[in-house]
């Protein structure tokens, strides 16, 4: 056997007795427990297009993620990068459009610059101000969430009474329309299939990802080659940012159909972890954010089922993530040097 | 406001900082060593939940408060373990570990949700209680807050008054010079994980046994841990002024409710959301005190070089760096 398969397996070890103990300290039986989330997942169209739904918002912020972290950048902002694509998305939805396409295309590209203006902000602050792009994000995601509860209670209010349910539903014909066959808009899909397909293309194949591997490996050679860490950094940001708030808008105009205040429903937080358990390359981006998505799906009907928190999909999703890191850190330190 | 009201407001002010100072002081101690734990979010929820199931079941708030600061504990050795041995990123275990401690939280105290449980008493100071105004604002709380209160000299004692401390900031600046005088880098920052995660998991109980009692999905710590992590860069890694950071927190939480009703026009999230961009704020001064033009302009006027050197508060040298093997 090879050095690896012995980690993936010693790491699917660590993480299925973690989660069994955690299952049994619960008092969960741990066999029904993995049935039901699967059954949730899987268990019907219905619930698989719930898991695509998912699987959308993922995809988009872990893509967007790579930009950054190949340029060494830490884009904790993603979750309120998110969270103001949703934001411009709603705002441009509530004007008046020629046709309700126009409308739907307009919320998308609306998304996508506040977006990326979001992380541009959280960039320049990085690259002009000496702010640390973890802090600098952080506390931008909480100005936006802050923003997004103003909206909702304030100038976006439902006529009549604000409340935490969010702003007043747009009219259907303002809705991405859905598959026949389960609730998941196949626009939005596409799209993530896109981003893929181009993140992919971007970094493997033009200057653009060529220069963003050479700053995050060496800045200063690469500032003698002419390359300007600074504007490189911005770049990935934006790009970082621009589809973190595709994924923000695609909520609005997707799912929820209004602005509601838990908008980004954490999935640019899980996006890092996807990008993270991908080893920061986009191959496994895709099946991962899949893993993900179809645990978050399956976990929504434990609290019916077993009676337990439905948190369990993100304790197994965080676990998989250390469980990586811990393992594969004690290997590396067990090999002898120039071993993979 | 009448005399009546300020104490009663200040007295707010103190008890309402206390579980925040432990978080924010444990992270400094841990920072001053160069290691960053970003799991706080998460780790104080987790020992919230923990205290709280540890003190119903035993009936006693000391073995919740015990609970808490194991958990605490338990989870910066993660984050030290992974990231000084193992050579993992610090700020990538630190983040899962925030995710997954919270979730953990949520999912292992389901069943304690709203469930009503033993809350630490008050025990006001015999004597000191009645000092007019004083008394009321620092003598007539609880142990936790007491304690607070003392964790800041005795944090500043021990980063800077004792030989301990000196290896630890020595460590924080530069490891290999400390590894040179007979300081093992690795294990000055692992105690140093430990130490500041035992207080995190204390600021934990302290929200589920005093401030916030109780346990619940939300359980009303959630986004403390973040806040600790921008007082401790905003106190310049210094314990006095993060507990000041701290003090005008609680303040600013304690005046947002009535403050909200004098300006009507100023919407509530501006004073949830304002120590987020006041941390931004101070991060861009401090670099900015740095700058040459800086220094040039301040070097004539005798109040501007002494502002400027007053915020000058740099992060430890090797602060998040992963240390080198040789």
């Amino acid at each position: 056997m090879t050095r690896a398969a012995v980690r993936y397996g010693v790491t699917a070890l660590v993480l299925v007795a973690f989660t069994t103990a955690v299952l049994l300290l619960a008092g969960a039986p741990p066999w029904d427990a993995y049935r039901s989330l699967a059954v949730g997942a899987f268990g019907s169209w219905g619930r698989l297009a719930r898991v695509l739904t998912v699987w959308v918002p993922l995809t988009l912020c872990a893509c967007g993620l790579l930009y950054t972290f190949r340029i060494g950048l830490w884009n904790i902002g993603v979750e309120g990068q998110v969270v103001m694509g949703a934001i411009g998305a709603t705002w441009a939805l509530r004007h008046p459009a020629p046709s309700a396409p126009v409308a739907v295309a307009g919320a998308l590209a609306a998304g996508v610059v506040l977006g990326a203006a979001w992380a541009y902000a959280a960039g320049l602050l990085k690259t002009r101000g000496g702010v640390n792009e973890i802090f600098a994000g952080l506390g931008l995601n909480f100005v936006a969430q802050g923003f997004v509860l103003w909206l909702i209670f304030g100038p976006w209010k439902r006529p009549g009474v604000a409340s935490m349910s969010g702003t007043a539903p747009f009219p259907p014909e303002l809705w991405l329309p859905t598959a026949s066959w389960g609730r998941v808009a196949p626009v939005a899909v596409a799209l993530a299939v896109v981003a893929v397909a181009a993140t992919a293309a971007l970094l493997a194949r033009t200057r653009v990802g060529l220069h963003l591997s050479a700053v995050g490996r060496n800045p200063r050679a690469a500032a003698l080659f002419g390359l300007s860490p600074a504007r490189n950094m911005l770049l990935a940001m934006a790009l970082g940012g621009g589809l973190a708030g595709l994924a923000g808008a695609l909520q609005v105009a997707g799912v929820y159909h209004r602005l509601i205040p838990a908008i980004s429903s954490g999935y640019g937080y899980l996006g890092l972890l996807v990008a993270m358990l991908a080893g920061y390359r986009l191959a496994p981006v895709p099946v991962i954010a899949l893993f993900f998505a179809a645990l978050n799906v399956g976990s929504i009907q434990l609290p019916l089922v077993l009676e337990v928190d439905s948190s369990l999909s993100g304790v197994i999703q965080g676990a998989v993530v250390l469980a990586v890191l811990v393992v594969h850190g004690w290997s590396a330190r067990r090999a002898p040097e120039g071993t993979p | 406001m009448n005399g009546m009201e300020l104490t009663t407001l200040l007295a707010a002010v103190v008890a309402g900082a206390a579980p925040v100072i432990f978080a924010a002081v444990g992270e400094t101690v841990t920072e001053r060593a160069g290691l960053i734990n970003l799991s706080l979010d998460g780790s104080i929820l987790l020992g919230a939940m923990a205290g709280f199931a540890a003190a119903l079941y035993t009936g006693s708030v000391a073995a919740g408060f015990a609970a808490a600061a194991a958990v605490g504990a338990v989870v910066a050795a993660v984050v030290a373990v992974t990231g000084v041995y193992l050579g993992q990123s610090q700020v990538a275990v630190g983040f899962v570990l925030t995710l997954t401690c919270r979730d953990l939280a949520y999912f292992l105290g389901n069943p304690l949700s709203r469930v009503p449980g033993p809350q630490v008493s008050p025990l006001p100071v015999p004597g000191l209680a009645d000092l007019p105004g004083v008394g009321e604002v620092l003598f007539r709380h609880n142990l936790v807050v007491y304690a607070s209160i003392a964790l800041v000299p005795v944090a500043w004692l021990l980063l800077y008054r004792t030989r301990w401390g000196l290896a630890v900031r020595a460590v924080g600046e530069h490891p290999a010079a400390a590894y040179a005088r007979g300081v093992d880098p690795r294990r000055v920052q692992l105690a140093c994980a430990v130490v500041g995660g035992l207080l995190v998991g204390l600021a934990g109980a302290a929200f589920s046994l005093a401030v916030k009692p109780g346990w619940g999905r939300p359980q009303g710590a959630e986004g403390m841990g973040w806040i600790a992590l921008a007082l401790v860069i905003f106190g310049g890694w210094h314990p006095a002024k993060v507990a000041v950071g701290a003090y005008l927190f609680s303040l600013l939480q304690v005046v947002g409710i009535p403050l909200q009703a004098l300006l009507p026009s100023v919407p509530t999230q501006v004073f949830q959301v304002a120590p987020f961009p006041l941390m931004i704020f101070t991060l861009w001064l401090i670099h900015l005190t740095r700058s040459e033009a800086v220094e040039r302009w301040a070097g004539d006027r005798a109040w501007a070089w002494r502002l400027v050197h007053a915020l000058r508060a740099s992060a430890p040298r090797a602060l998040g760096k992963p240390l080198s093997r040789e």
